[in-house]
């Protein structure tokens, strides 16, 4: 396997059950070097506990993980956090409270025998790239709350991790701080390109940062994608469920076509259409369908739907309505642009298109 | 008369004397009498230890004479060194026996955790004077079990250790003073989160250098506060002394204050010796602040900040094995020896049949003088935990409610006996309340004053901490339905924290019952209690009396302390507070 091909972290079936519960289930994951990539899921679904053997602080009941080929991780032997070059963010940030915002930051410097002269100067420089230049003598409860994550982050970065972890690092700020620093971490992943992992279970926060998403459901990797991907074509249920808002349409592949409850789309029409076989369910975001008061011009294997709007919910960026297809009992979750207003009880033409409805496996 | 009525009273009377007087709720005449409480308990006694330092014995004019008789001797000044130097000493080897064990405790999967507190609680339990005459039997020069058993061992004709020297005292005093340290350290690692330490680990740093670079500068303020009240506690201290210092030629303060007291009384030399010591508590709480400075020590951020036990491996019995032996130092080896004497006729005898007896609790149940003694032990310490509890709470809800302005000085006056050493606060009554018009000097009266005062920081303390997990809105509840504030107090209030007043009241009687450097300066021929008869039975060298006494003192507080625990749950004696 040449140098450039080879994972920087490579987690081949690892398991790891407490007494009767399976907290993580053969979970099988590769991240190359300089990736960023999320573990996403619903709590208890595992991830701390991924993170948590990444980092050497829970031995493994099965599987191993290994870093740069060499196994680090194994129900036999786990190498101590301390040998394994890596830094975390821990989500009380676990700032020491009795050192100041330079010592805190110097700790792993110092560790490693660097001379002073060296260590005061990355500790600088590093401060300064996480915008706290002045408060190098501060102590952590003379920061606020923004400022002490971006004190570990310094702290965890300043030492060149081979691989950076980061436990659900936002959760103890407030939301707008939450949003600037989202994409505060991505900024500094362009910057230094550590190999990162980040738990989380706030898609938006996964999004913005991660170069693939790894989404989590009882202890295992249901789909790891980039986020593009992931919201276009979920492959599970739970995937398309769990990201954003979906609409679930069950089909049955008869002869060259799909048929669905009130229409039929030509399978060739999707993409990869022609694997599909027996019933199928189609997942369709509600921004994917259009709806218009006359029936809009057909093609490209468009299929037209008239139906009555049952509901409507005013969001300020956009309209929620539910829409009823004419003799179904489906219910459909339609957007809108705040400019598209249409009327409770209204009849209504919904537009499918093809290349926006993704396949699902189960 | 209740708020409701007397508010329009209030306002439609004239304003002046009358309308202030008709404003006056019930309540307030309590907050009074609560406050001057304090005022003779506390602030008189103080004041009037000072004044009396700078006053003539006879003429009562100003003079420094005091000054010069308390410290013209060089001797008298050696011994403020000595104490210094044996408080110091103390407070070091009490880090060193404390600090680990408590780490062990609170941080590792040490095994037999419950038997190693439950002996800390033992040696927290027993009176350092009881301590102390536990190890003359095992580290007497000569006689002493350990020494005996070392020369049968070496054939040696003389002992490997003397407890009657200053290395003696220190390490006989320092068993009985880690308990503190102990207690708060280990509540603090309690509280320090993994992911403290698990930061450290995953920047490089192992075990070992994680303990000593994380978490115990963590901790570091609990260690300093503990060493603190052991520093004060050890430069007060009169029982261990006077037991082992003494014969050893070893003076220390509280000796020469004891002196002081002895035919002629000179209580104003006593109470200019006594001065200085004030200054060093506040010059240590001084330092203290300083050491600390801006740093902080608690974890900034709730989430997260749960604690796993370390895994030692094998590791685990080497802590074990330590814990071990600090309990057996200072509780197996000491109670053996005294279990030994105090059923023996002469513990000297060493364990026979013939030697064995029950004589010596029959001799002290059928004594009509120690009965007494006994009775006045148990009643004084009823007393003054009733009366510190009922002082503490008043005064702690008039603070935490904003009654009346200035509570901060309320908590002080509260606290402050906390660091007014026993012995000098003994001064400061008998400066007080022994000349006549007042003469209480050899009443029980005095003794319970006493007793209340120096044991009011625990309760005032506890008070506190109870008064603070109450919800205001529950007094409110009851005011708004026209309820006055004592009806808030005596029917919410109090009912709600009954547990953690039992508990109060019980943390008062115990030391209560055991109190020894107070009592000295002010027992009279009629009010011996329990520690100053021990003392005096050590004197005369009865040490087989002396044993029994101990044993039914402890007796009786480990079925009080067993209460409590029933009643209250385990953690309400090694609490810190
Ligand atoms: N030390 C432990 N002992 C027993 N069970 C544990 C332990 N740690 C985790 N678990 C269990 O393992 C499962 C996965 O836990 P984990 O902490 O990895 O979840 P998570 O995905 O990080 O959840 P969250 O988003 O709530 O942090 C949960 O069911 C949890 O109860
Ligand atoms: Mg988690």
């Amino acid at each position: 396997m040449s140098e450039a091909a080879r994972p920087r972290l490579s987690l081949q079936q690892i398991s790891c059950a407490f007494g009767a519960t399976t907290a993580v289930d053969r979970l099988d994951l590769d991240i190359a070097p300089g990736e960023f990539v999320s573990l996403l899921g619903p709590s208890g679904c595992g991830k701390t506990t991924t993170l948590r053997m990444v980092a050497g602080f829970v031995r493994p009941t099965g599987g191993s993980i290994s870093m740069d080929g060499e196994v680090i991780s194994s129900p036999a032997a786990s190498l101590p956090p301390e040998r394994r070059r890596m830094s975390m963010i821990f989500q009380s940030y676990a700032i020491w409270p009795n050192m100041t915002v330079a010592e805190n930051v110097a700790f792993g410097l110092k560790l490693r025998r660097m001379d002073r002269g060296t260590v005061r100067r990355k500790v600088t420089e590093m401060l300064q790239t996480v915008r706290l230049g002045g408060l190098a003598e501060r102590y952590p409860a003379e920061l606020s709350g923004g400022q002490q994550q971006r004190v570990a982050l310094a702290r965890a970065m300043v030492i060149q991790p081979r691989v950076l972890l980061l436990d659900e690092p936002l959760s103890n700020l407030d939301a707008n701080l939450r949003e600037e620093m989202r994409f505060e971490i991505r900024r500094l992943h362009d910057e230094f390109h550590f190999t990162t992992v980040y738990v989380t279970h706030d898609q938006g926060e996964a999004m913005v940062t991660s170069d693939r998403i790894a989404v989590m459901n009882h202890g295992r990797i249901e789909q790891i994608d980039a986020p593009y991907l992931l919201y276009t074509r979920p492959r599970t249920r739970f995937v398309a469920g769990f990201i954003g808002r979906t609409n679930l349409l069950a089909g049955a592949c008869a002869g060259e076509a799909i048929a669905f409850d009130r229409f039929a789309i030509p399978r060739a029409a999707f993409a990869g259409g022609e694997t599909l076989s027996g019933e199928v369910l189609f997942s369709v975001r509600p921004q994917s369908i259009g709806l218009h008061r006359a029936p809009p011009a057909a093609g490209d294997g468009v299929a037209l739907v008239e139906g009555r709007l049952l509901q409507r919910t005013y969001l300020g960026e956009s309209w929620d309505y539910v829409v009823a297809p004419l003799d179904s009992g489906l219910r459909l979750k339609v957007a809108a642009l705040p400019a598209e207003v249409f009327e409770v009880g209204e009849t209504v033409w919904l537009r499918f298109d093809p290349r926006q409805m993704a396949p699902i496996a189960g | 008369m209740s708020v409701a009525q007397s508010a329009p009273a209030a306002f439609t009377g004239r304003p002046g004397a009358l309308a202030r007087l008709r404003r006056l709720e019930p309540a307030s005449l309590v907050w009074l009498v609560a406050l001057a409480g304090l005022a003779a308990l506390v602030a008189v006694p103080l004041l009037r230890l000072l004044v009396s330092s700078f006053q003539d014995t006879d003429t009562g004019a100003f003079t420094l004479g005091n000054y010069a008789t308390a410290y013209g001797h060089l001797r008298d000044v050696l011994a403020l060194g000595n104490s210094l130097l044996y408080a110091a000493e103390v407070t070091l080897v009490s880090v060193v026996l404390a600090v680990p064990i408590a780490w062990g405790i609170a941080r590792t999967d040490m095994p037999a955790k419950g038997f190693i507190r439950a002996m800390i609680l033992g040696a927290f339990i027993t009176p350092p004077y009881l301590g102390a005459i536990g190890w003359i039997l095992l580290g007497g020069p000569n006689a002493g079990w350990l020494n005996r058993v070392w020369m049968a061992l070496t054939g040696s004709g003389t002992g490997f250790m003397n407890v009657y020297s200053f290395g003696g005292l220190v390490f006989v005093t320092a068993l009985y003073a880690f308990p503190y340290i102990f207690v708060f350290t280990a509540a603090a690692l309690e509280l320090v989160s993994t992911e403290m330490e698990e930061a450290a680990n995953i920047l490089g740093a192992g075990g070992a250098r994680t303990v000593l670079r994380i978490t115990l500068p963590l901790v570091t303020p609990a260690i300093i506060g503990g060493a603190i009240v052991v520093f004060l506690d050890t430069v007060a201290l009169f029982g261990t002394p006077a037991i082992i210092a003494l014969p050893a030629r070893v003076r220390v303060m509280t000796l020469v204050l004891w002196q002081f007291f002895e035919f002629p009384v000179r209580a104003e030399a006593a109470a200019a010796y006594a001065v200085p010591l004030v200054l060093i508590t506040l010059a240590l709480f001084w330092a203290q602040r300083m050491v600390l400075g801006r740093r902080g020590y608690v974890a900034l951020t709730g989430k997260g900040g749960s604690r796993r036990l370390a895994r030692l491996g094998p590791w685990r019995f080497l802590i074990l094995g330590y814990a071990l032996l600090v309990v057996a130092l200072a509780v197996l080896l000491p109670f053996a020896a005294l279990g030994q004497a105090a059923f023996s006729k002469a513990w000297g005898q060493g364990f026979s049949w013939g030697n064995l007896t029950l004589g010596n609790f029959r001799a002290l149940l059928a004594d009509d003088n120690s009965r007494q003694t006994i009775a006045h032990s148990f009643t004084y310490s009823a007393a003054s935990a009733t009366l510190a509890v009922a002082l503490a709470l008043i005064v702690a809800y008039i603070v935490s409610r904003r009654l009346v302005r200035g509570g901060a000085v309320l908590s002080l006056l509260c606290m402050a006996p906390l660091v007014i050493p026993g012995i000098v606060l003994a001064i400061a009554f008998y400066a007080t309340y022994a000349p006549p018009p007042i003469a209480l000097y050899g009443t029980a009266s005095i003794l319970v004053l006493g007793f209340a005062t120096r044991f009011l920081p625990i309760a005032y303390v506890n008070c506190m901490a109870a008064l603070r997990s109450l919800n205001p809105e529950m007094e409110e509840a009851v005011r708004i339905l026209g309820g006055g504030r004592l009806r808030a107090l005596a029917r919410v209030v109090v009912p709600l924290l009954k547990k953690n007043l039992v508990g109060c009241w019980l943390l008062v009687f115990i030391p209560a019952t055991r109190e020894l450097s107070t009592a000295i300066f002010l027992v009279g021929a009629r009010t011996r209690v329990i520690s100053v008869m021990m003392l005096d039975l050590s004197e005369n060298g009865s040490f087989e009396t002396l044993a029994a006494l101990g044993f039914f003192l402890l007796g009786v507080t480990i079925l009080i302390v067993a209460l409590g625990y029933r009643l209250l749950g385990r953690d309400f004696m090694l609490r810190r507070s």
